[in-house]
């Protein structure tokens, strides 16, 4: 079953990100910041990550960095789920290493559709 | 497919709420010097609130919240400095998103004038900064309002990634899936650049494409596909014009409207469909029920620990039934142990689910910084507030109901404690005034202190006060706590001196009598120009009571052991009668009334002397009694229940408990009791615990 991380500081957001894509199927693990996130991570064995930006201890562009370090990590999507649809922050996501970014607010049917095309 | 996420906004209200508190502790906190970190996590509380909403449609609140975040988003990034005046609209923002939340929250429109004024000053605030406020603005939609070219054309696209393309996840293959979605497409790879088999990397991408999309879809559509690999890319994308005759029309509908859900064909959507439908009913009433249930977040550790406990409870309960089934003497041993084992079990459990409803009093303190800020602009006099102990954890009914009390207290330093800055560097103090709100354990109980270095009480002012309002004899000689006590008598309060910040209704009266129905009990000390300081005693929580069983005559009683002070047997050349039936005890520099719990419950008591009897020592409202009784049992927990509930109210008994033998033990209510004692004994009681209480000052 595709697994996904989920990593977002708000409870609400995390819930229901996580309710959507247990409801289209897919097996979820949360993390509450970058930091929690990148501890999950290490198990492995992701298909996909789906992170919030703004987060404190580690936000979501150093998440990024730091998973693209891990080898399982190193083809798996990534993506930014933001409101910052700005150009500067899309330039950050990237070269972070981020495959492409979801813009809030959250809507369970774009995030499914999203995910087509960043998992098979 | 549907997705109803309804289920969610509870969650989100109360996550709102915490963000807003958040929100504005922070905001208070703010200044020019503040590091990063404090505007930062401002922003982070509005960004999340404001993406909520917008998932649940509160667009009103997601509107104002743009602007907030707009306007931190410019603090945060150095584009504007950080004004009072600014913070100053910040927090009365705060306040407007909790009125919309609320109003969410109670499902009904908010209309206030607040919101609107201070949404205009938010965008006057903006405004007058040269801004690019817009660039946060979903630009996404734009893409797909393109819905002119329906015209079906056939488009050449030329996508030559870079190398490092698919390091990134994203994948050729799942863009080109999301093309053939848009239309009918051909893909050609081409392998001319392919290095020899020496130099290829696994992890690098070689090819390059040429795609042909026969589709009325625009080019933005197909740019939108190619979004996310824009920069790590050559995409040419070419138009051609030409009627397509195999084209359907459904795919332009498609295009035109484009949510399609069509997830993997292979997940098992049908019985996903009627699991959500199932689910559906019992969502929408619970949210739409009762809005206020409350409810507790707990640390999954703490959930954890109770299924722990259970699971041993469980266990000790299979062992006692198996012992049971057939039971002998020789097994009294293990009898014994498997019943030490239960009492163990349940003292454990009883502890955990009591730490569930434990939180941080934090909770009820975080409004007063806001608080305090308000009353200093209010007042116009300078003060600040330190908090101690906010980690200090208490109940969850208790830590509700005291907030507003405290409240009333916090007022009362500011407005009536704390002097004007002229007053007090005249009187050689800092120009600013403290506050303290501090908060411990002590036994078992939490005490909260209000304490504030301001003028002090002044004793000869209230007792004036208190004269001419007839709630003292005018020839009285109190001690000064018991003139700071008239400051809680009803009625005390007097027109001239309410204010805008403290005449709000509530008295002291009411702030003691609040504080008695938690169990608790409140006590001033002050000292003529160095402060006052209210302190305010609490159980930890309301439905177990730490009691000392007593006998009188075949009755049991229970003493709640936070009241008593000392047990002690009489000794006769201590015992002092003064003038009628009342007998006073000399206990070290005090004299204590003596009170036979067998006279004021009409009783036969086993000891009705005084000499030898043993006395149980207790203190309410800063005044000692001796209960007499007849014999000291155990020291036991006790659940209480409530006498008026199940009975009627008497008094002098607070409530009543089932005791492990089966009875009623009914439970002292001490004040009660020592009000009791007053009525009863009248005069001469009276005048002598008033002049008991004389002589020790």
């Amino acid at each position: 079953m595709t697994k996904v991380l989920v990593v977002d500081d708000s409870n609400s957001i995390r819930d229901m990100v996580s309710f959507t894509l247990k409801s289209a199927g897919y097996n979820t693990v949360e993390a509450k910041d970058g930091q929690d996130g990148l501890t999950k991570a290490q198990g492995g064995g992701f298909d996909l990550v789906i992170s919030d930006v703004n987060m404190p201890i580690m936000d979501g562009i150093e998440l990024c960095q730091e998973l693209r370090k891990l080898p399982s990590f190193k083809f798996t999507p990534i993506l930014m789920l933001t409101t910052e649809s700005s150009g500067d922050m899309k330039q950050r996501g990237k070269s972070a290493g981020a495959t492409g970014w979801l813009v809030k607010p959250f809507n369970p049917e774009k995030l499914l559709a999203t995910i087509k095309r960043v998992v098979r | 497919m549907s997705i109803d996420l309804s289920q969610f906004i509870p969650s989100f209200l109360e996550e709102s709420f915490e963000g807003l508190e958040l929100m504005e502790s922070s905001l208070l906190d703010l200044n020019q010097d503040s590091d990063s970190e404090t505007i930062n996590s401002v922003f982070r509380a509005a960004h999340s609130i404001k993406g909520g909403a917008g998932t649940f449609g509160f667009n009103d609140v997601t509107e104002f919240t743009h602007h907030v975040e707009t306007l931190l988003d410019e603090m945060r990034d150095g584009r504007r400095t950080i004004e009072p005046d600014d913070v100053e609209i910040l927090l009365d923002s705060v306040d407007c998103m909790r009125l919309m939340i609320e109003a969410v929250r109670d499902d009904v429109t908010c209309e206030d004038e607040k919101i609107a004024k201070t949404s205009i000053l938010l965008q006057k605030t903006l405004g007058s900064h040269d801004d690019d406020a817009s660039t946060d603005e979903q630009p996404q939609n734009t893409a797909k309002n393109n819905e002119a070219t329906t015209s079906n054309s056939c488009w050449q696209i030329t996508f030559i990634p870079q190398h490092h393309l698919v390091q990134t996840g994203n994948d050729p293959l799942l863009l080109f899936n999301a093309l053939a979605d848009l239309g009918q497409l051909s893909v050609v790879a081409k392998v001319d650049g392919l290095p020899a088999l020496t130099d290829m990397d696994a992890e690098e991408l070689y090819l390059t494409w040429q795609l042909e999309l026969k589709s009325g879809c625009s080019e933005d559509d197909i740019k939108e596909v190619f979004e996310w690999v824009e920069d790590e890319c050559e995409l040419i994308i070419e138009q051609q014009m030409q009627e397509l005759d195999d084209s359907p029309v459904i795919e332009s509908e498609e295009v035109a409207n484009p949510s399609p859900i069509d997830i993997n064909p292979s997940l098992p959507e049908k019985s996903l469909e009627v699991e959500l439908a199932a689910s559906k009913p019992s969502e929408k009433t619970a949210s739409k029920a009762k809005p206020d249930v409350g409810s507790i977040r707990v640390g999954v550790d703490k959930v954890d620990s109770l299924i722990n406990l259970v699971g041993e409870l469980v266990i000790t309960q299979s062992m006692l039934s198996e012992l049971g089934n057939d039971f002998d003497m020789s097994k009294t041993e293990r009898l014994v142990s498997g019943l030490e084992q239960l009492l163990q079990n349940t003292k454990e459990l009883q502890e955990s689910v009591m730490r569930i409803r434990m939180l941080p009093i934090s909770f009820a303190f975080n409004r007063f910084p806001r608080l305090v800020h308000d009353l200093s602009k209010k007042t116009g006099k300078e003060m600040e507030l330190i908090i101690k102990g906010e980690q200090t954890e208490l109940d969850k009914t208790v830590m509700e109901q005291i907030g507003d009390p405290l409240v009333h207290l916090v007022r009362n330093a500011a407005d009536h404690g704390i002097e004007s800055a002229e007053v007090r560097i005249a009187a050689g103090k800092p120009a600013k005034g403290t506050i303290t709100l501090d908060a411990y354990h002590q036994g078992g109980n939490i005490v909260i202190e209000i304490c504030d270095d301001g003028a002090g009480i002044n004793r000869d002012i209230i007792l004036a006060k208190a004269t001419e309002k007839g709630l003292v004899d005018a020839k009285a000689v109190l001690t000064d706590s018991q003139v700071y006590d008239l400051l809680f008598e009803a009625g005390f309060s007097t027109a001239a001196e309410i204010t805008d910040i403290s005449g709000r209704g509530v008295g002291m009266d009411v702030v003691k009598r609040n504080i008695q129905s938690l169990g608790g009990r409140i006590q001033v000390e002050s000292v003529q120009g160095k402060g006052s300081t209210f302190k305010v005693n609490l159980p930890l929580t309301l439905a177990i009571l730490d009691g000392q069983l007593v006998k009188v005559g075949t009755e049991t009683y229970i003493i709640p052991l936070i009241a008593i002070v000392e047990s002690l047997q009489a000794k006769s050349d201590l015992i002092n009668r003064v003038s009628g039936d009342m007998v006073l005890y000399r206990l070290r520099e005090d004299n204590v009334p003596v009170l036979p719990i067998y006279q004021l419950f009409d009783l036969t008591a086993e000891c009705k002397e005084v000499d030898n009897a043993l006395l149980v020592v207790v203190e309410a409202d800063g005044q000692k009694v001796g209960l007499m009784v007849d014999d000291l049992l155990a020291q036991q927990q006790v659940v209480i229940k409530s006498l008026a509930d199940n009975y009627q109210q008497v008094d002098g008994i607070s409530g009543a408990t089932i005791l492990g033998d089966g009875s009623v033990a009914m439970i002292l209510d001490i004040p009660g009791m020592i009000a009791l004692a007053m009525k009863i004994g009248k005069e001469n009681t009276a005048s002598i615990i008033q002049e008991s209480v004389g002589e020790n000052a």
